[in-house]
């Protein structure tokens, strides 16, 4: 798997700053980090709380805008974008978990599934066959019509997945997908992830803080600490993980 | 985002706080309902007003007098002195006649002659004798007349005030000015009768003097002697003036006199017009004219009638410029006009209060929506809506909320007119007042009410809307 080369490139951030104001002094989030990340590759990033690995996701995913540096997605940098072309990028490029689910409680899974798609304007005909093609790859089809509060942690974050999935984005951003659920669950998580990652090509940037899981399962593991990046190693472990 | 997702998700929102959102709309509507219900008092105020006026004739007559003749009214508008003057004579009326606009136009025609009770010989009264076209029928005074109007217009009948019948039948006189409406009974001893109305006839003559034929009593003698010289050298215009007599069946009694319009004085007997003009009754103050030499007849005054009140400037002035002296009281009209737009204004802001108030309660119930729908606004943001997109799902859900509550209003407002308008009308009955229409809501009053209230809910929902739209992703899903 490549990890040079703009043609194989997924992701690349070049010297991002990103600090908040708190009172008067500047608290620097993400200070300076540079990044890449390969077409299909699996990228953990791990670090203590408060070390900028949240907000450089939140970057990324063009939830946030940088101080300044660039973020560079699939040829485009997210920093010269308007809040609309933002939206757009956030629309068809990528899917987003979280640790908390993030799931509308109002909606059932069918309509947690469709949402994405009504901001993308997929037409009607079309977005059934999507929302179930979707639910089948996350094994949850036979509870379209149930709402979260009546699913478990672990199928909430399967529907979130499959919500992630729904415009069949080239990037998916998780945040800490697991750290509300058990170790179990979050295993079945990860194995998903981990499939999705290599049957649709997808990209996959995952913050976790937990490194026996990111050493299970991503390509790459990059260390932030105070909003810098403080190391990077390439998963041995994972190629066994390939050959399981 | 397409429409109907926009409508789907706004939807299903304003289902999610069904009760609170419920409320709000009522809001609204109760604001609408009070700005329904007072224009709507003000529109029927204002309609019930003209047409009484209307029906009087005031506002769509125009009296027209030849320039230069005294006998019209002295606050006539003189023609520009440009034009040429004019003979105020049959040409001149079949001319306005064709004049777009004018529904009618007919001499201001009375004569004064004895009336009697054909049973009462001596029961004399000399009075003026007014006339009536048929359009007169829909006069005002017609609405509690005792009997009915002419049966054509050369039949030979007569319609009387009530309180010149009471002089008919020997009666004592009421204060002069009060409408006097007859008793059943009396009415009865009056209608279907005869009266004689004795009144003098203009037949062309030979050139005899004028005040030798004159037999009519309290007319003043002209005593202007060099007037014969002046026959003698024109005796074409030399006529006669003849005494004569005519049976008239009483059909109607009024209480007041209809289409009174400018005419001055009282006048207690009408004939039909077309039966006076056949009859060649010499008119009241048509002396004047008799001295003065023309070729044909010539009218003291034409009361032309328009069909559209706004139209009356317009006809008045295309008189005017054809050589006519011409008089209305369209300053007057435009002074009520004006009165009620004050009125409906001052109705209607007290009306927008209530819904000035509603419009916070959509602000507050959105602010409160935004609070409780954080995480879900953070949600769609990350999921690719846009700022455009939130904004206009908040805002559609105001709209709807104003349509909702206009519609509401429209309805509520329209009840309570109706309400409002059988209890006094209930209350007028027992009064013996004739119930009226006074609460008019008219469609383009509904249309208007519900399009300001989308107008107003759309306003209020601004604030919210932009706020939910700058709403920051990040901070909103934040897990904490």
């Amino acid at each position: 798997m490549a990890t040079n080369g703009t043609e194989f490139e997924s992701v690349r951030t070049v010297s991002v700053v990103r600090h908040y104001k708190l009172g008067r002094t500047l608290i620097p989030a993400v200070d300076g980090v540079s990044l890449a990340a390969g077409r299909g590759e699996f990228i953990a990033l791990l670090g203590a709380s408060g070390s900028g690995k949240s907000t450089l996701l939140n970057l990324i995913a063009g939830l946030d805008r940088p101080d300044s540096g660039a973020i560079v997605v699939e040829g485009s940098d997210l920093a010269t974008m308007t809040s609309e072309q933002l939206a757009q990028y956030r629309r068809h490029t990528v899917g987003m978990v979280f640790q908390s689910f993030n799931l509308v409680p109002t909606m059932t899974l069918y309509e947690n599934v469709e949402l994405p798609m009504r901001f993308a304007e997929v037409k009607r005909k079309e977005r059934r066959a999507r929302v179930v093609e979707a639910l089948e790859r996350v094994g949850l089809s036979d509870r379209m019509k149930h709402r979260p509060s009546e699913m478990s942690g672990g199928e909430q974050q399967r529907a979130a997945l499959a919500r992630a999935l729904a415009n069949r984005p080239k990037l998916l951003l998780a945040d800490e997908p697991t750290g509300n659920l058990d170790s179990k669950t979050g295993t079945e998580i990860m194995d998903l992830i981990r499939e999705l990652n290599r049957t649709l090509e997808m990209t996959v940037i995952m913050v976790t803080h937990e490194r026996p899981l990111a050493e299970r399962y991503a390509n790459r593991l990059v260390f932030l600490g105070d909003g810098k990046l403080v190391g990077e190693s390439v998963n041995e472990l994972e190629k066994i993980g390939v050959a399981r | 985002m397409r429409a109907y997702d926009l409508i789907e998700l706004a939807g299903r929102n304003l289902r999610e706080a069904g009760l609170r959102n419920s409320l709000t709309t009522l809001g609204i509507g109760v604001g609408v309902a009070s700005l329904v219900a007072m224009l709507s008092l003000g529109i029927g105020l204002q309609k019930l007003a003209t047409k009484q006026l209307g029906r009087s004739g005031l506002f769509d007559t125009v009296v027209v007098t030849a320039r230069g003749d005294s006998r019209g009214p002295r606050f006539a508008q003189a023609a520009p002195v440009t034009a040429q003057a004019k003979p105020l004579d049959d040409a001149a009326r079949h001319n306005f006649e064709q004049m777009a606009n004018v529904a009618e136009v007919y001499p201001n025609f009375s004569a004064v002659g004895d009336v009697r009770l054909e049973t009462d010989k001596t029961g004399n009264h000399f009075t003026v004798v007014g006339t009536l076209p048929q359009s007169a029928r829909t006069s005002e005074a017609f609405d509690d007349v005792q009997g009915s109007f002419f049966s054509s217009g050369i039949a030979e009948e007569a319609i009387i005030l009530g309180d010149f019948g009471r002089d008919l039948l020997n009666l004592p006189r009421e204060p002069r000015g009060t409408d006097v409406k007859l008793t059943p009974e009396q009415a009865d001893q009056l209608l279907g009768k005869y009266i004689v109305v004795r009144y003098h006839k203009r037949e062309a003559g030979e050139s005899a003097p004028l005040a030798g034929k004159t037999t009519k009593k309290g007319q003043p003698d002209p005593d202007d002697v060099d007037s014969s010289d002046g026959i003698k050298a024109e005796d074409a215009q030399s006529f006669n003036l003849v005494p004569k007599q005519l049976k008239l069946k009483i059909v109607g009694i009024v209480s007041s006199e209809p289409n009174r319009g400018f005419r001055q004085g009282r006048t207690p007997v009408f004939l039909p017009l077309a039966l006076a003009e056949s009859l060649d009754m010499v008119q009241a103050g048509e002396l004047w004219s008799t001295l003065r030499p023309s070729d044909t007849k010539t009218y003291v005054a034409l009361i032309v009638r328009v069909g559209r009140s706004k139209a009356v400037a317009q006809v008045e002035d295309d008189i005017r410029k054809q050589g006519f002296s011409t008089f209305s009281i369209l300053d007057a009209s435009k002074g009520i006009t004006r009165f009620f737009t004050f009125l409906d204004l001052f109705l209607g802001i007290f009306g927008s209060l209530a819904l000035a108030v509603a419009s916070l309660g959509i602000v507050n119930t959105l602010v409160m929506a935004i609070l409780e729908r954080r995480r879900e606004i953070g949600i769609m943001k990350a999921l690719g809506a846009s700022d455009g997109d939130v904004k206009r799902i908040f805002f559609f859900e105001a709209g709807s909320m104003g349509i909702m509550g206009g519609a509401l209003g429209a309805g509520l407002g329209w009840t309570i007119g109706r309400v409002i308008n059988f209890a006094t009308n209930i209350y007028l009955q027992r009064q013996d007042i004739k119930p009226e229409n006074f609460w008019v809501v008219p469609v383009w009053l509904v249309a208007a009410a519900l399009g300001f209230s989308v107008f107003v809910s759309m306003f209020a929902g601004l604030y919210p809307a932009s706020r939910a739209a700058r709403l920051d992703p990040v901070q909103a899903l934040r897990h904490d």
